[in-house]
């Protein structure tokens, strides 16, 4: 049986960080798995810019994003294993992977980080009513064909979904040529950052039909046509709203789900609302020496706070091999009141707090001149005035550890509060 | 994450508030009188470890030269292996901008990087 300190699962933004972080604490024997051909994950697909505005103070693509990690990693001496696949991982910490070089293997590990990433949600996820042609393609997937793989995947195109690989994807098929009918969006908003909404759709006046569905795909052997119409409060196409949009492809931004296969493997229990492992301050999931970072935990909207979340977990793992995260009875539980869908961690020990607890979360609708409210066991401790939040966007919080460590605090909440209340 | 920016005429010139820096009030500015883009795209790799090489403009460009640039990066093929930052196509349309790669790309024959 092969042995490591740490054992990361996934090469892409989120394990490198870990892996480099926990190396920089004095981690000696790492392995990075991952089962694609080279590290990086997604960011290698993610060619566009805007990357690194907060860990670099310059917009970076995907690929030099990802290759300033890689090189660190080479030059750490971490090791890493490509082309690999981990089938399964025990309680206690035992990975089951293979690959054609190495064969099945048998890993052992002091501490496992998950770091495997997020999927698109399909077709099928969302029940498309129609017949099955060739065209229809999720958003990532198109993204990976025309940007690394060199094929183009139509000419006149129609999307779902205005989550950012939506948008970015409308801008990427205008460049090559194609003509992006249009981008429908279920829900009242778009999900994307304002950014991409900008430069990717009003730049090149594609059309943002809110409130609006595709409620039929036409076509036999490809896709010859579909049909969008209005929704309802209820989400319901209203009649006689359908229109018709001659095209050749569909491309599908419905949504990104956390990737916990492996997870449930190990038996880590998952939280419902964001579809990743239950966490605490050191992003350690319930299982003990698992840890969980990036978007297996939940999927965010920039990679920069992958990239830190990552780092605190694999510095806290790290300090579980040097047994310097202590465990409590005294557990603060965070709660997600009023207009917020949920909040990373779940949990916190308030001893293994360094210097500031940092909430993640994101809001449930689109708030104008609100706030965000943090109280502990009831009583506010920070309000931060906020002029715009929408779900695409993820909130940060930070709270000094002196806050929490002065009081006894059982249960951190935060809301949404109007301004003036 | 950002600022939202309002961008508002003035007699002498444009009044940007809601933004947090100063970079913001330059972007706002930017926007309404010469918006410009960096174009992040991808050119043809002969003999390379992908079929596509990702490259961006290192600068950004007027938005109506766009389309320009695409024609001329869509004609241009390069040979593996290639470092990133290298320079592709040099000072487009005399933009004063260089088309550069945005990763560093073994050739065929060393196929794990």
């Amino acid at each position: 049986m092969l042995k490591y300190e740490v054992v990361v699962i996934g090469g892409g933004p989120a394990g490198l960080a870990a892996a480099i972080e926990a190396k920089k604490n004095g981690v000696q024997s790492i392995l990075v798995i991952d089962r694609d051909r080279e590290l990086g994950g997604i960011l290698q697909q993610c060619i566009h810019n805007g990357f690194g505005l907060h860990v670099f103070k310059q917009e970076l693509t995907g690929p030099e994003y990802a290759e300033r990690f890689i090189n660190e990693l080479k030059e750490m001496d971490i090791a890493y294993k490509l082309d690999t696949m981990v089938l399964d991982i025990s309680e206690d910490r035992v990975l089951s992977a293979i690959n054609t070089k190495d064969g099945f293997m048998k890993i052992k590990a002091k501490a496992v980080i998950l770091a495997m990433g997020c999927r698109e949600r399909t077709r099928g996820a969302i029940a498309i009513p129609g017949t099955r042609p060739a065209g229809i393609f999720t958003a990532g997937t198109a993204q990976r064909y025309i940007n690394m793989e060199g094929y183009m995947v139509g000419r006149r195109v129609v999307i779902l979904g205005s989550g950012d690989i939506g948008l970015i994807m409308a801008r990427r098929l205008t460049l090559e040529g194609a003509k992006v009918l249009a981008v429908a969006e279920l829900m009242p908003f778009s999900s994307g950052l304002t950014r991409n909404i900008v430069q990717c759709l009003d730049d090149y006046n594609i059309p943002l039909l809110l409130n609006h569905t595709v409620i039929q795909i036409k076509g036999k052997n490809r896709v010859e046509a579909v049909v969008i119409a209005q929704v309802d409060n209820d989400k319901k196409p209203i009649p006689g709203t359908e229109k018709e949009f001659d095209c050749d492809t569909l491309l599908l931004s419905v949504g990104l789900i956390p990737e916990n296969e492996l997870s449930k493997s190990a038996n880590v229990k998952l939280s419902h609302i964001t579809g990743g492992p239950i966490v605490n301050e050191s992003m350690e999931t319930t299982v003990k020496g698992i840890f969980a970072c990036g978007n297996v935990l939940h999927v965010h909207d920039l990679v920069d706070w992958v990239t830190k979340e990552s780092q605190k977990a694999g510095k806290s793992a790290a300090r579980f091999i040097k047994n310097q995260l202590k465990d409590s009875k005294d557990i603060v539980k965070t709660f997600a009141g009023d207009g917020v869908s949920y909040i990373v961690p779940h949990m916190i020990r308030t001893h293994n707090i360094e210097d500031t607890l940092d909430l993640l979360m994101r809001v449930k609708e689109v708030y104008k001149n609100s706030k965000l409210i943090v109280k502990a066991d009831g009583k506010i401790i920070k309000e931060i005035y906020k002029k715009h939040m929408a779900p695409g966007e993820m909130e940060r919080i930070s709270i000094p550890s002196s806050i929490l460590k002065e009081q006894r605090i059982r249960e951190i909440s935060v809301a949404i509060g109007k301004e003036g209340e | 994450m950002g600022c939202r920016l309002t961008v508002s005429k003035e007699e002498n010139g444009y009044k940007v508030t809601g933004n947090s820096c100063k970079r913001g009030a330059a972007y706002g500015i930017k926007e309404m009188t010469n918006p410009t883009r960096v174009i992040p795209t991808t050119v043809k790799i002969r003999n390379g470890f992908l079929k596509r090489l990702p490259v961006k403009t290192n600068g950004s460009i007027p938005k109506e030269l766009i389309f320009k640039c695409m024609e001329i990066i869509n004609s241009v093929e390069v040979e593996a292996p290639v470092k990133i930052g290298d320079v592709i196509i040099e000072n487009i349309l005399g933009t004063g901008v260089d088309v550069v790669a945005t990763k560093t790309m073994a050739s065929i024959s060393c196929k794990k990087i």
